[in-house]
């Protein structure tokens, strides 16, 4: 194991560190509970909204909490959820009278997390909603499964989220907008090389030169297929076909779109995936009205791509559009 | 007459402490396993997890002093809950959450009331994580180490000999997890390629049912705990 860490336990606490220095304009960190709150938490009559998961996907969740985005992020040791106490803490933290929103991504560990401490919370009179994220087209969902994961359509309804609640909307409205967020969009994902969890110290898995694994999660796990390596533009095919014909985008379909590095792939690469993924919008008469292209929520090292797509109307591309200041995304 | 003598016998905190110093030990033994059996089907950090959340255990055991059985069950839930994280601290945490309550004001238990406690222990997981037998989960292990508990109970069995039963149906629980596909937990994302790779909650599982064993016959008597180990 090659990395540039000092000792593989202190990983996520020495980042959360630099990550208050380098932005200490906009959040602070608090450790044990560990969480990342904004600067100006909590903001009276502002519903906040609180997300959390596994670290080793920076910049997700601490590297979205900002004006106009998260109002705190609680960081579980690597892939790992956080624990019901950080939550708590964290809601505590930034709970201005309005109720808070828990962002949750779809893993059994979060959902866990995340009802313990909504039930902590509502008998500490903190008023609290969830959004699920199940976005993975990967994954089939069926009863005999624990239904799709949560992955990149989280960084979209953080943004949503965070804009409605921001612009002062009550948090039953800012759920149901998530909820809305959470019903458009979809995700699939695919790795060239497996990523190595410090503690662990070996891969999670691994790949031949010449092979790929298509449909992966973010957390090292293998995914659904192993396949010989295509060239970009044939998994390019393979991943938006899977989700153009999930939700379904139809001819005339407005979308938001998110070509998302894994951690471990060069950004030319990412332009070429979106470039190929452009060309089959346009064929297929699907409106790209905005995009995301770069590293948003990653594992680790791991090197490949995932691509969001979600479905918009004006009402959601405003909030999409709704200034925002965090470390990872602004504008 | 035997049979019920040690039938009347009771589980005190001290035994209780023991069964979770020895939990902690085969946590910290099987580390690298439980992580191992994980990467294959999971995210690679049960044994990492389990271990981060038992040594903060045995830390506060150490210097536990209540007598009163369900504070030292709900210290034992808290103490996972906030240590361990992913699925396995709260299924964990409520395991002994549940227990706690289960004993609450006590400070022993008759065979039978531990039998309970473990009951609604194990109750309050399947409940939490909605879980079924044949899931590929810890249920696997701990529901059949309840039922051969609570049967070889009735049959009049000392606490020592009932708890080697519940020792071996969760092993062959663990066992049963092999040929299963996984259905919750994030090895379902898997599908059939869950198949074939025993599940790293059965197997903490069993490690807990087994240490319990230990602690229960050690302390009935002293010998009985070669026995086991030789055994196992």
């Amino acid at each position: 194991m090659k990395k540039l860490i000092n000792d593989p336990s202190n990983v996520v606490e020495e980042s959360m560190k630099g990550l208050a220095r380098a932005h200490a304009d906009l959040l602070c960190v608090h450790f044990d509970p560990n969480y990342v709150v904004r600067i100006d938490a909590p903001r009276t009559g502002k519903v906040g909204v609180i997300s959390g998961g596994g670290s080793g996907h920076e910049p997700m969740h601490s590297g979205f909490v900002g004006y106009g985005m998260l109002d705190a992020a609680c960081p579980g040791p690597i892939f790992t959820s956080p624990t019901p106490d950080q939550i708590v803490a964290a809601a505590h933290a930034v709970n201005g009278g309005a109720g808070v929103l828990f962002i949750v991504k779809n893993y059994t560990g979060d959902i866990l997390n995340f009802d313990i401490a909504a039930e902590l919370c509502r008998s500490e009179g903190i008023e609290v909603e969830s959004v699920l994220i199940h976005d993975d087209v990967a994954v089939e969902d069926s009863l005999y499964t624990a239904g799709r994961r949560g992955v990149g359509l989280t960084i979209f309804a953080e943004k949503i989220c965070g804009a409605a609640a921001e612009a002062g909307l009550s948090l039953a409205e800012v759920a149901a907008i998530g909820r809305s967020v959470s019903e458009r969009g979809r995700s699939m994902g695919m790795a060239l090389t497996p990523c190595i969890v410090p503690a662990v110290g070996q891969p999670t898995f691994t790949l031949r030169e010449d092979e790929m694994e298509i449909g992966v999660g973010i957390h090292g796990e293998p995914g659904r297929q192993r396949s010989r390596l295509l060239r970009a533009d044939e998994i390019t095919d393979i991943l938006a076909t899977t989700i153009f014909d999930d939700l379904p985008f139809r001819r005339g379909s407005e979308a938001i779109v998110m070509v998302n590095g894994m951690g471990g792939t060069p950004l030319m690469e990412l332009y070429i995936v979106f470039r190929h993924l452009a060309e089959l919008c346009d064929a297929r008469g699907i409106a790209i009205r905005r995009n995301l292209v770069g590293n948003y929520i990653t594992s680790l090292e791991m090197a490949g791509c995932s691509i969001t797509m979600m479905e918009v109307d004006d009402a959601l591309l405003r909030w999409w559009d709704a200034p925002v200041r965090t470390p990872a995304l602004r504008w | 007459m035997k049979n019920i003598m040690i039938s009347n016998a009771r589980v005190e905190s001290a035994v209780l402490v023991d069964w979770m110093l020895r939990f902690a030990d085969k946590i910290l033994e099987n580390k690298e396993m439980l992580t191992a059996l994980d990467a294959a089907i999971g995210d690679a950090d049960h044994g990492i997890n389990m271990a981060r959340g038992m040594e903060e255990v045995r830390r506060r055991l150490a210097v536990y002093v209540d007598e009163d059985l369900g504070a030292l069950f709900k210290t034992i839930g808290m103490t996972l809950l906030s240590k361990v994280g992913g699925a396995s601290g709260p299924l964990y945490g409520t395991l002994f959450l549940r227990m706690g309550v289960a004993s609450s004001g006590k400070s022993e238990l008759t065979n039978e009331e531990f039998a309970a406690a473990l009951a609604a222990g194990v109750d309050g997981v399947r409940q939490r994580g909605s879980a079924r037998i044949g899931d590929k989960t810890m249920v696997d292990a701990l529901l059949p180490a309840m039922v051969a508990l609570q049967r070889a109970l009735e049959d009049h069995a000392s606490l020592c000999e009932a708890m080697q039963a519940a020792m071996r149906a969760a092993e062959e629980g663990m066992k049963a997890t092999i040929p299963m596909q996984a259905s919750k937990g994030r090895a379902s994302y898997l599908g059939p390629r869950s198949i074939g790779h025993q599940d790293p909650g059965a197997t903490s599982a069993y490690l807990l049912v087994s240490s319990a064993a230990e602690a229960v016959c050690q302390a009935a008597q002293p010998d009985a705990i070669a026995e086991i180990n030789s055994g196992g």
